[in-house]
């Protein structure tokens, strides 16, 4: 099971837990489970179809441009952290 | 047919490529040599008239009425706008590219609509014949303000009951809207381990705070425009930007238009460092030309670049770190107040992330606040956040080598990130050249040479950033005579157009002479992403790889083809198609280009990437100074600059990258700040007055590249446009406690603020 981090402003939704293993192949599938186990995570995590604009995943720790659609590995460590871009 | 490539996780030293690593001259030389380059302020087109923008001479005032009417009666006057030509954007929120923003935010900024939120803020333009007719005419532009109380730094706009900038804004507490109005826009916290108890373990706790001024990236270049609103609806723009793509959607966004109507040619581009990110004039001069029916361009003075555009934030910090006395860290915590300027946004995200990158410490917390005061909205600046977050982070590293008796490279090392660290934001390091960047500092003659002479002293500091991948695009054609062309979205800033065309030239087997690149309009090219977060080498040289691979697998298919063979037994090496299938038979690139027509006609190879797989940067320095005791001026007498590039596909422009990033560091360190007076007005708005380093100041800045491959990028490159301008501070703070034991908090480290804590360290009160 992969290793979902959980940020600490989304932790009252997780009961406190930081840190959760939940079944799944890809990304989305991922915030569907946690959804069902913490209602809530889905809303504070995604906007329509993809992840919301503010925010990036990051898969053992390689931030991905695919977001939702992101493959993950039964070991995988999964964060979510902050969208940002650089500045030169 | 396999592409050469690095193996990941090794340093490269020895490795050499064809193309990769060797220094040709910059496809854009001569143009730029001889003035032949065309820069925005050389774009005309038939009926160009000239806009100019009113601004605000007050930092916090309600508009309360805007009268234009002389303005308008002015005889050369083409058009007046104002924000009423803009419409209100409610509570709209749009995704430019770098997550929700509200559309007001941006659309206020341009023009300013109830209230004006800082000196400089641009509250209507006139277009008129001449730019002499422009300025004259805003002189008759009546405007009825109701100045307000403004707030300058961050410490003073978070106390309860400080003016407030905006009556909407509320917190963002912890990721958690709240109804309390606010100058703090957000507040957010990552945490690692456990904070107390790290303090707990520690045998040495040292807590200080530290203040850095709102500095200006000092692009040469003004800001400029020109705009043409066609009678079909489209607009075209001609700009200096670091972001055609941006500037595109932006505009598009505040004149609610669909992208499609909007066009935008990158002009070449005199600098830019993160500032020429934001729109400013374009969609100004586009509503000046839509009244007007003639094309306008808009040209800033250099006060109105320093005082209407984004310098970076000034910020308010504490670091509380605590080691054992083997010289393990086992604890840091910092506090980050950053200045948004008028708009939130500050650059405080990212400085989370770099604070405490640079070493592996189990118990971390910080907190980050977003503060917006009334200054211009802040924009990037190289590795935007992280030089404010070193100048601390790395004050604290240095005393505490020097209260433990260990070498400040040592205890550094002894605690430096590497593959596998967990970051306080979360994720792991993939593979990053902290340790060799240390390393080469420790081992390089600069750090064992003798320093001697009284008031004199050597500092060390290092810095990180996590550098951007993002979307670009690439397009390739061959051409009879074996070249290709190369079309892409990255204004070049750096010699990036160069180090692109090496990446493809080297897939394909071409000298670099063989390669002709282009950096062409929005309607031209597949959506590419700002130049920026030292991306373009990275990104849009991993498109023009794939590109470039395109290519090769279509010409394949044509020389089996023309051979009869089957496309798989016919390999491609070094610009030579081989079919090894019973006969051997070989042409070169040259050889099968002018027989494309007849083969099936023209090849296009093209590509468009959202990488991932970006490689951090790190950067280091050493520095040598003297102090004169009775001025305080610091003169630099030896400056060594380190940084992990990955590969350098153009060592050159890595030099040039590390020498501007540490000019601009020292210039951040020792001079540069925004002065400004009581009621919110800078007072030294011009660069006689705001005080850049010059070639005279400086010494020779020696580089040393690191390269520790990339496993993310084919040969290895990381970006290297930014991590460079991190260390400087804090190696100069360093470097003068070591001279005259004065402990610098504050930025600029100026002959004021050196005299103060030397008279302070002296006893000395009056």
């Amino acid at each position: 099971m992969a290793t979902v981090f959980i940020p600490g402003s989304m932790r009252d939704l997780t009961g406190g837990q930081a840190e959760i293993e939940v079944h799944g192949s890809t990304v989305r599938d991922i915030v569907d489970e946690l959804d069902v186990a913490h209602p809530g995570v889905k809303d504070w995590l995604v906007d329509g179809n993809r992840l919301k604009p503010s925010l990036s995943v990051a898969v053992d720790g390689v931030v991905s441009p695919l977001g939702l659609l992101q493959d993950v590995e039964g070991d995988s460590e999964v964060h979510f952290v902050a969208a940002i871009a650089g500045g030169c | 047919m396999s592409d050469q490539s690095y193996e990941p996780s090794m340093v490269l030293a020895t490795k050499t490529f064809d193309v990769v690593g060797t220094r040709p001259v910059r496809h854009d030389g001569a143009d730029k040599v001889t003035g032949r380059a065309i820069y925005g302020a050389d774009v005309t087109l038939p009926g160009l008239i000239h806009g100019a923008v009113l601004r605000s001479p007050h930092a916090h005032a309600r508009i309360k009425s805007i009268d234009t009417s002389k303005a308008e009666a002015h005889p050369q006057v083409r058009a007046v706008v104002t924000s009423a030509d803009i419409a209100d954007a409610g509570d709209k929120t749009v995704d430019l590219g770098e997550g929700l923003t509200r559309l007001a935010f941006i659309r206020n900024n341009v023009l300013a609509r109830a209230k004006v939120l800082y000196r400089g803020h641009a509250v209507a333009a006139v277009a008129a014949a001449s730019v002499h007719d422009a300025l004259e005419a805003l002189n008759l532009i009546e405007v009825e303000y109701e100045p307000l109380p403004p707030v300058l730094t961050a410490p003073e706009a978070m106390k309860e009951g400080a003016s407030l900038l905006h009556d909407d804004l509320t917190t963002t507490e912890l990721g958690k809207p709240t109804d309390k109005l606010s100058n703090v826009a957000s507040h957010f916290r990552h945490e690692k381990g456990d904070i107390e108890k790290g303090f707990a373990d520690a045998d040495l706790i040292l807590e200080k705070e530290f203040d850095t001024s709102t500095v200006h990236q000092g692009y040469i270049e003004p800001h400029n425009t020109t705009a043409l609103w066609n009678n079909d609806g489209r607009i075209q723009i001609w700009t200096s930007t670091q972001g055609p793509f941006t500037i595109r959607d932006t505009t598009a966004a505040i004149l609610e238009k669909p992208v499609s109507q909007v066009r935008v040619t990158p002009t070449e581009i005199g600098g830019g460092f993160g500032g020429k990110i934001p729109v400013y004039i374009d969609p100004v001069a586009a509503l000046l030309s839509k009244k007007s029916g003639h094309p306008v361009k808009i040209v800033m003075s250099r006060a109105d670049v320093l005082e209407g555009t984004g310098p970076t934030p000034g910020s308010h910090i504490k670091v509380k770190m605590g080691v054992k006395n083997d010289g393990t860290m086992v604890a840091a915590q910092a506090s980050l107040a950053y200045e948004a300027g008028a708009f939130p946004g500050a650059m405080v995200i990212p400085a989370s992330m770099c604070v405490f990158a640079a070493y592996d410490i189990p118990n971390v917390m910080i907190d980050g606040y977003d503060v917006v005061v009334n200054k211009p909205s802040t924009a990037a600046y190289r590795a935007p956040g992280a030089t404010n977050a070193a100048f601390a982070t790395e004050n604290i590293v240095s005393a505490m080598a020097e209260k433990l008796g260990v070498d400040p490279l040592d205890l550094r090392l002894n605690n430096a990130s590497k593959k596998g660290t967990r970051r306080a934001d979360g994720p792991k390091f993939p593979r990053i050249g902290c340790v060799e960047v240390l390393e080469a500092m420790k081992s390089h003659p600069h750090y064992s040479a003798p320093l001697e002479g009284p008031n004199r002293g050597r500092g060390v500091a290092i810095g990180f950033w996590f550098n951007a991948g993002l979307p670009s695009a690439c397009n390739i054609a061959v051409n009879a005579d074996g070249s290709i062309t190369l079309v892409e979205g990255s204004p070049d800033i750096g010699g990036t157009r160069t180090s692109i065309a090496m990446q493809a030239a080297e897939v394909l087997g071409l000298p670099i002479e063989n390669v002709s690149p282009s950096v062409v309009d929005t309607d031209s090219v597949g959506y590419t992403a700002v130049t920026g977060g030292s991306r373009v080498t990275f990104a849009t040289g991993l498109a023009a790889i794939r590109a470039a691979r395109d290519v090769r697998d279509q010409m394949i298919k044509r020389a089996a083809r023309i051979w009869g063979v089957d496309a798989d037994t016919v390999e491609f090496e070094k610009g030579v198609f081989i079919s090894r299938n019973g006969t051997e038979n070989r042409m070169t690139f040259a050889e099968l280009a002018p027989q494309l027509a007849a083969t099936g006609g023209p090849i296009v190879g093209r590509a468009g990437v959202n990488p991932p797989g970006v490689g951090g940067s790190f950067a280091g320095n050493i520095v040598d100074v003297e102090i004169d005791p009775e001025t305080g001026k610091v003169t630099i007498l030896r400056f060594t600059a380190f940084q992990d590039a990955g590969k350098a596909i153009h060592p050159s422009y890595v030099e040039g990258q590390m020498q501007g990033g540490s000019a601009q560091g020292i210039g951040w360190a020792l001079n540069e700040e925004y002065f400004m007076n009581p009621d919110g007005k800078m007072m030294n708005s011009s660069l006689l007055d705001y005080r850049m380093p010059t070639s005279l100041d400086l010494p020779m800045i020696d580089t040393c590249i690191i390269e520790v491959a990339n496993p993310g990028h084919p040969f290895g490159a990381r970006g290297v446009g930014e991590a460079n301008i991190i260390p400087p501070p804090a190696a100069l703070a360093h470097a003068i406690h070591n001279a005259v034991d004065i402990d610098m908090r504050r930025l600029p480290m100026n002959p004021v603020a050196v005299m103060e804590a030397i008279w302070q360290k002296n006893g000395v009160t009056d």
